[in-house]
């Protein structure tokens, strides 16, 4: 049985670091954006956003200290009841939920409001890790071994729909990682890219020009095809996809002339050219750009910002705080913040390779993944690589919920990692 | 061999991060168009807001256009008012109010600008101009007044107004910004999207004293604003006036309709104020006069109003008997056997006679058989079955249901049907001898003046109608709603109209409104009487003209005037006259009408004795001082 006394000596400690730095530079950075250089501000004050962030992090570390305290067995063995009570809430804030911004998914607990949508990441992360820790469960063989976990993520994922919550929906799609490294093969992933890749494209091009060119491809393909291969249906195969890739073309292209509303069109247009709506959507990501650009290469400096102040850029403390970071602190803050997440998630994924149970494994990529697609999307979009998709970036936006979770989801891993030493491999 | 994936997963992160590295690289140092030279300074948006559509009527005429105007904004932190006399002065304020505006702008935000003053004229912004480069802080914003050429239609037209918070909350997309000016009502709500045209949106360079220092990235982001759309109306302003100046001193409604496209001719709301008082800096305050008056001239009575159809109504009742086939041209009933009561008139051998002396036994007799076709068995049962027959065959005329003019609020008004009355009797537990007050167009019946109007339309058509409507073109190429093509048809046929609209002909030329018949001109016509049990009824008629030929249809609804003869029925003559011949030859008739004050007997709710004709006429709010708006701040 594991004894729990050297938690501390076991935890690993450069999580914990980078953890430590993320938060207190998120934290100055909210203030920074919040900041009014008419009117005094105070970092402490409690009507501000850094000064309900504060608080925030003060019970996040509550939160840690009781995660660390509580026997690591817990987690794997209420996996589901985890996931059931997080179902619950999120069916019953559809009911009885507070609308903030146009969003019926808010707890509301005197000042501060919650939403659960942000802890359905942990249960599904809970839940795929419980089920993928029977050893007969293989990824790589069994079509319907998929099932339960479509399932696991479609429930939550439809629920949150329905609360108007797309952002946070488009999360689960963070869990392809894990279930790559479980055995799901490579080519799933793989035409999720291309057909992502695809849809851009069509979007900006013209239709022949990329039909003509799948075809040279194709071509190009069947041509170095080795003999054999080609004889063994590898022509026949290469001229299919080549079809099917033209017709995704000219389906979307169908769709996006013939099926959708002209502003809905604009609306998808933007994400791939801001310039196209410099008053709309794309107002958000030409302003994000030049926080950022403007910062140089050392940053205007502490509070000097411009941009982000006086509202230039929306949700400075929350979707858009790495904009803060980029204006004030410069290239050199903006490397050392995407340096912190890079490092952030290796480390996590080393410390799952290094698990001996699966359960842990899953979870500890679980993590990782969650982590990752949200500084991907996150930075991605102000820095115009990615749409405009509003979700938090971790440990950094303002936001009790979006704190609390990613702190619990981390620490879970932490404690589960921090008892190895004494657990006994299982698959 | 799974472990391996490791390694891919890992790449494929340090990937996306090297990536980002080189993005951020590119953006911050080496892409120069953002690292402006001086940390200070900002990149500003300007939006510039278009000039609203313009509104033409028939005959090309203006009806809505802009006059430029300037808003002063302050910014409260940048504003140095040394002498606050002076300027004071300048603006022609008094030096409380600088006070509370500057507090007021203050307490909004002390970095972004608020509205000071707003909508000062061309001739004022000229005068203040020089005197404001003194003064840092303030600046200009353009902006533009919705202008009325005639001190008509207002309730049509509807108004312009400062975005309210719910409407800026509720918006689907986020166009409109706070301070931002939306249509609220008519013409100007009902076609928004059109009219707002598109903003520009300009990106300037400014140093940190907010002084211009060039166009942003030379111009490429920035767009163009578009005017907005232009409307082209039926709307026959001469006509119109003319209908506004017999309405004076009188409440109800008139809609002429051209019977062939459904065009709005005229429609009056009365009564009615100048709409340009709404469109003025002191926007406010006339507002909150004219939602306070009693005789609520806000409410569009043209299609929110409604009434009982009365003898007008006698019409349809003709029409379904005869396309039923439950009566003939022919048919002929006497005053025997029936409930109601008549006047004295020559017998009503015909349906041309019945409709002309407008006999109310005659179309007892005519909704009896609709409703019963001769099937008296089961007489709950048949009620049932032929009250829903009739209702469906009503509904056609549009009765009961929003037409779908282009204008906000229409009222459905009531057609009862089996389902109405089972709520208040029960299923199979009433008859005819319950309902037959709908006969003469009584009982549960609610019309609006608009409807009518396009009742009077349908028969002049002799069986369909367009949807009537006051804008047939948009934008430069006059592109039409094609709602607005599609041809209803009532299923009447064309034959069963001959002697409904006989009929019509002889009431206007020897029958209930012989009075006001106009030399020349033959015209269809029918009174009603409107029952009002807090006054005088409500004198109604609806007509159309020429009879061979029809141009026109119309209703007038006037309230507390008395039997459909009385007031109703030479407004509409002369309006008729006036659309058709463009001069008026009765002038005696003219005169009495111009004169006829029936306000005076309106019995307001809560009031005791009538109120008298001077107090009830508009009189447009004219404030001696300029009022101060409430500053709002402008997002740029
Ligand atoms: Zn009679």
């Amino acid at each position: 049985m594991a004894e729990n006394k050297p938690i501390t000596k076991n935890v690993d400690w450069v999580v914990v670091l980078i953890y430590i730095a993320c938060l207190g530079i998120g934290w100055v950075n909210i203030f920074a954006a919040v900041y009014n250089p008419e009117v005094h501000t105070s970092m402490f004050d409690l009507s501000n956003n850094a000064g309900k962030q504060l608080m925030w992090i003060g019970t996040a570390a509550l939160l840690v200290v009781c995660i660390l305290v509580i026997d690591y067995k817990f987690y794997e063995t209420f996996s589901f009841i985890i996931y059931a009570i997080i179902i619950l809430l999120l069916i019953m804030v559809l009911f009885a939920g507070s609308n903030i911004n146009g969003s019926r998914s808010w707890i509301k607990i005197g000042a501060f409001s919650l939403q659960p949508a942000e802890f359905s990441k942990l249960a599904v992360s809970l839940a795929i890790s419980k089920y993928l820790s029977d050893p007969a469960i293989s990824l790589s063989r069994k079509l319907k071994d998929y099932y339960p976990i479509l399932g696991i993520i479609a429930l939550p994922a439809f629920l949150i729909l329905l609360s108007n919550e797309t952002g946070s929906m488009l999360v689960f799609a963070s869990f392809a990682i894990v279930l790559y490294r479980e055995g799901m093969p490579g080519f799933i992933p793989a035409i999720g890219m291309v057909m992502a890749a695809l849809l851009i494209i069509t979007l900006l091009f013209v239709k022949w020009y990329i039909a003509a060119a799948i075809i040279v491809i194709a071509g190009l393909v069947i041509w170095l095809m080795p003999v054999m291969t080609r004889r063994r249906g590898g022509l026949w195969a290469t001229i299919i996809v080549a079809f099917v890739m033209i017709g995704i073309v000219f389906g979307v292209d169908f769709f996006m002339n013939n099926v959708l509303q002209k502003h809905q069109r604009g609306r998808i247009m933007v994400l791939l050219d801001p310039d196209s709506d410099p008053r709309g959507i794309g107002w958000n990501v030409i302003q994000s750009k030049i926080a950022i650009g403007s910062g140089g290469f050392l940053g205007k400096g502490f509070l000097q910002g411009t941009q982000t102040k006086f509202d230039f850029v929306p949700e400075q403390s929350t979707d858009f705080i790495f904009c803060t970071v980029g204006e004030e602190h410069g290239f050199a803050g903006t490397a050392v913040v995407v340096i912190l997440f890079i490092s952030l998630i290796s480390r996590l994924v080393i410390l799952a390779e290094r698990q001996r149970s699966r359960f842990a494994r899953v979870y500890g990529y679980c993590v990782a993944g969650i982590i990752f697609f949200h500084f991907m999307v996150n930075v991605g979009m102000t820095i115009g690589l990615m749409p405009v998709i509003g979700i938090p970036l971790p440990f950094f936006s303002y936001g009790g919920s979006s704190l609390w979770s990613f702190s619990i989801l981390l620490f879970i891993f932490l404690k589960i990692d921090a008892q190895r030493p004494f657990t006994l491999s299982r698959g | 061999m799974l472990e391996n994936r490791r390694f891919v997963i890992i790449g494929f992160i340090a990937l996306v991060g090297l990536m980002y590295l080189l993005r951020l690289f590119y953006l911050q140092v080496l892409d120069e168009s953002y690292s402006i030279e001086s940390s200070s300074n900002s990149i500003k948006r300007v939006i510039e807001i278009p000039f609203r559509g313009q509104i033409y009527d028939r005959t090309g005429k203006l009806i809505v256009y802009n006059t430029p105007v300037y808003d002063l904004l302050v910014t409260p932190y940048k504003a140095r008012v040394d002498d606050t006399l002076r300027f004071c002065q300048v603006l022609g304020i008094e030096r409380h109010d600088f006070d509370s505006l500057m507090a007021a702008a203050s307490a909004y935000s002390r970095v972004k600008p608020s509205l000071f003053l707003r909508q000062l004229s061309k001739e004022d912004f000229a005068s203040i101009q020089d005197v404001m480069v003194d003064y840092s802080g303030f600046e200009f914003a353009k902006s533009s007044l919705r202008t009325y050429t005639a001190p008509t239609l207002a309730n049509t037209l509807g108004y312009v107004s400062e975005i309210t918070k719910s409407q800026l909350e509720k918006q689907e997309e986020t166009y409109y910004r706070q301070s931002d000016y939306i249509g609220q009502s008519g013409v100007e709500k009902i076609y928004e999207n059109e009219l707002r045209g598109k903003r520009g949106t300009k990106f300037v360079m400014q140093n940190v004293a907010g002084v211009y220092k060039g166009p942003w990235k030379n111009g490429e982001l920035d767009t163009m604003a578009v005017a907005g759309e232009n409307l082209y109306s039926g709307i026959d302003l001469e006509v119109q006036q003319y209908a506004d100046s017999l309405m004076v001193n009188k409440v109800g409604s008139v809609v002429a309709i051209e019977p062939k496209t459904g065009r709005i001719i005229a429609i009056v709301s009365a009564p009615t104020y100048d709409p340009n008082i709404l469109a003025s800096r002191y926007f406010s305050k006339n507002f909150a006069a004219l939602a306070r008056n009693p005789y609520k001239p806000l409410f569009n009575r043209p299609v929110m109003a409604s009434y009982r159809p009365g003898s007008t109504f006698k019409l349809i009742q003709a029409l379904i008997g005869l396309q039923e086939g439950v009566i003939t041209p022919g048919s002929g009933f006497t005053h025997a056997n029936c409930p109601m009561h008549c006047h004295n008139h020559p017998a009503t051998g015909t349906v041309a006679l019945g409709v002309m002396h407008s006999c109310n036994p005659y179309f007892y007799n005519v909704f009896r058989r609709i409703i019963y076709k001769n099937n008296i068995k089961n007489t709950f049962r048949a009620s049932a079955v032929g009250l829903d027959n009739w209702h469906d065959r009503i509904s056609k005329f549009g009765i009961g249901q929003r037409l779908g003019i282009d204008l906000p609020s229409e009222y459905k008004g009531n057609l009862p049907n089996k389902k109405y009355y089972d709520r208040f009797y029960g299923e199979y537990r009433w008859k005819f001898s319950n309902i037959y007050s709908l006969s003469i167009g009584e009982g549960e019946l609610l019309i609006t003046p608009l409807k009518m109007a396009n009742v009077a339309a349908i028969i002049a058509n002799r069986g369909y109608f367009y949807t009537p409507h006051v804008i047939h073109g948009i934008g430069d190429k006059k592109s039409v709603n094609p709602d607005y093509l599609i041809r209803h048809d009532t299923g009447v046929e064309s034959h069963n109209f001959d002697p409904v609209i006989e009929g019509m002909v002889g009431a206007v030329e020897g029958g209930t409104a012989r009075r006001s018949r106009v030399e020349g001109i033959t015209i269809a016509g029918k009174t009603g009487t409107s029952q009002n049990k807090r006054g005088d009824d409500s004198s109604i008629f609806i007509a159309f003209a020429p009879v061979d030929d029809p141009k026109i249809a119309i209703a007038v609804f006037v309230e507390y005037a008395g039997a459909g003869g009385s007031a109703a029925a030479p407004i509409a003559n002369l309006v008729v006259e006036k659309f058709l011949a463009r001069k008026i030859t009765n002038k005696a008739l003219e005169e009495r009408m111009l004169k006829a004050d029936f306000m005076s007997k309106v019995i307001l709710p809560g009031v005791k004795k009538p109120a008298t004709a001077d107090s009830t006429k508009k009189k447009p709010v004219t404030p001696a001082k300029p009022v101060v708006n409430k500053p709002v701040a402008i997002n740029n």
